[in-house]
């Protein structure tokens, strides 16, 4: 059974209609790619299953519960984190509170101190710079925040939307090394990226969304080497 | 020496608009609505106090504390009423409303007792302290240090407990928070939990300095207080306090040694030049709200 399935959702802005029925699934272990040109709707998908938007018609359901009727809130402790588009770190908030309010639903105070660790192994910067207010922090560095925000939630699936968004090449190679560590941990991964070549060397599969639809899907592998593909978003 | 006691009065005034600029500042953070009825609650927690006094015959510390408590309920209802279901809509109609809850608690109390204005025994009652020639009235002191054990109480519980931290997420970016798993309504509620109690607090204070209540005796030191969370910097805990206590230090020393005409005047004057040098006030962040 898929972790997470989307089944014909639907999401308007008022009258103009962003996901046009679109279904699809994540299974276990997974890293999913959701790619395609901007104002696709990418965002728009995973906003409606962490509740951000609500959905018109369709339903998303994880672990068989059925998310559109879970308040948004109640979702990270059910273990889906969810690194939104832009970041959104708590600017002035410093380095360590972000990280806690990432943690903010676990009680257990001896393993969050552990998970802690981890993230701080993972990031060194963000141990080096704990003390500082996140807002002063470089793109880069905000980047493995709200990656490590998430991660402090100890979730089963991750959902990040454009991680590479405004980073240096070098870069956007450590951010995928890292998405590709973090899922050989045991994390299931559904992301969105423009940088469709980056993103599908290291998917299992994808899933190609234009103006609200799913036009085409199927292993990454395949769709790296599909023309139309390589023509509208690998720029060859 | 005069001067001295001068300096005393101003801080004990400014202490209690810094406390009701508190629930103004604090609201404002994390809903981005400036609530008008925010001064209405002092008039209610006088009239609460005034209630359980005389009618009740409760004690004082008691009679403080159901102040306190009816009031800290009174600001939850009035958000879960009326501004809740506005949560989306736009600046002008939230602004509105708040006038309007203004109004309607004014009423009520117009309608529940009277338009005359009721006598309040004072809850506190500390004797003057004589220091030299320096005679320094023991409430103007009373009032300056609830107000400071108030103040040093609520920086800790913003900034080191998890509900503090949430109000912070939650006046930055309530989206991300809710991705958190903060509970953004229960946060909202506690913020107004929180400055409606202050407010009863700096109701209590004012009242046993000014001993009478009408149904709008909330709204000079609303509007003080609210002037002194724009000098601050709205939305700046900090400021607010900062912004309280120089409002009352300028009040009180514009009234002793210029006039007491003008001393509102100056008031005023004051937080148009800052405003001026500093448009988001005197600790303000950026402003990108469209308030
Ligand atoms: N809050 C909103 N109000 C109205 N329309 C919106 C809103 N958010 C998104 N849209 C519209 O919905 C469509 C999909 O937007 P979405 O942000 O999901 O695209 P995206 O695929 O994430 O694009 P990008 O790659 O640029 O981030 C766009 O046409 C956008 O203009
Ligand atoms: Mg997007």
């Amino acid at each position: 059974m898929a972790l997470l399935k989307v089944e014909n959702l639907q999401v308007f802005y008022g009258v103009i209609q962003a996901v046009k029925g679109i279904s699809f699934e994540v299974n276990q272990g997974e890293i999913v790619a959701l790619i395609g040109a901007n104002g696709a709707g990418k965002t728009t998908v995973l906003h409606t299953i962490t509740g951000l938007v609500p959905a018109k018609a369709g339903s998303i359901t994880y672990n068989g519960v059925d998310l559109l009727k879970t308040p948004s809130h109640k979702i990270v402790a059910m273990g889906m984190a969810h690194v939104p588009e832009g970041r959104r770190i708590f600017q002035e908030l410093t380095v360590l509170e972000n990280l806690q309010m990432g943690a903010f639903t676990r009680r257990d105070k001896g393993e969050v101190a552990e998970t802690l660790k981890m993230v701080y192994e993972r990031f060194p910067r963000l141990e080096e710079r704990k003390k500082q207010v996140a807002g002063t922090l470089s793109g880069g560095e905000q980047q493995m925040l709200a990656m490590g925000r998430a991660l402090m939630s100890k979730p089963d699936i991750i959902l990040m939307d454009e991680p590479s968004m405004g980073l240096s090449p070098l870069f956007v190679t450590e951010i995928f090394d890292i998405i590709q560590e973090i899922n050989k941990a045991g994390t299931t991964v559904l992301i969105v990226e423009q940088n469709a070549k980056k993103v599908l060397s290291i998917a299992d599969c994808a899933y190609v969304l234009e103006t609200g639809n799913i036009i085409m899907d199927g292993p990454a592998q395949e769709l790296l080497n599909n023309d139309s593909v390589k023509k509208a978003y690998l720029g060859e | 020496m005069e001067f001295l006691a001068q300096i005393i009065n101003g801080l004990s005034l400014g202490s209690i608009y810094a406390l009701i600029a508190l629930g103004y500042t604090m609201v404002y953070g994390i809903c981005k609505m400036l609530n008008f009825a925010h001064g209405d609650i002092i008039m209610v927690g006088a009239y609460m106090l005034s209630v359980a006094m005389a009618t009740l015959h409760f004690p004082p510390f008691l009679a403080i504390l159901t102040s306190m408590v009816v009031c800290a309920a009174l600001g939850v209802i009035i958000e879960r009423v009326a501004y809740k279901p506005l949560r989306n809509a736009s600046p002008l109609a939230v602004l509105i409303t708040a006038i309007g809850v203004s109004y309607f608690l004014q009423s009520s109390a117009l309608l529940i007792f009277g338009s005359t204005q009721r006598k309040v025994d004072a809850a506190i009652n500390f004797p003057s302290i004589q220091l030299g020639e320096l005679s320094i009235s023991g409430n103007a002191l009373i009032t300056l240090i609830v107000t400071i054990i108030l103040m040093v109480g609520l920086n800790w519980f913003i900034n080191n407990t998890m509900t503090g931290k949430a109000m912070l997420a939650v006046s930055e970016d309530k989206g991300a928070a809710q991705l958190m798993g903060v509970n953004v309504n229960f946060t909202i509620a506690i913020t107004f939990l929180i400055g409606s109690a202050l407010a009863a607090v700096a109701g209590v204070l004012f009242i046993s300095s000014y001993k009478y209540v009408g149904p709008y005796t909330g709204a000079m030191p609303g509007i003080k207080a609210f002037v002194a969370a724009v000098l601050g910097g709205i939305g700046s805990v900090p400021g607010a306090m900062l912004g309280g206590i120089l409002l009352g230090l300028i009040e009180s020393l514009a009234k002793a040694y210029i006039s007491t005409q003008l001393a509102d005047a100056i008031v005023f004057g004051v937080l148009i030049v800052v405003l001026l040098v500093k448009p988001t006030g005197l600790m303000g962040k950026k402003i990108t709200e469209k308030v």
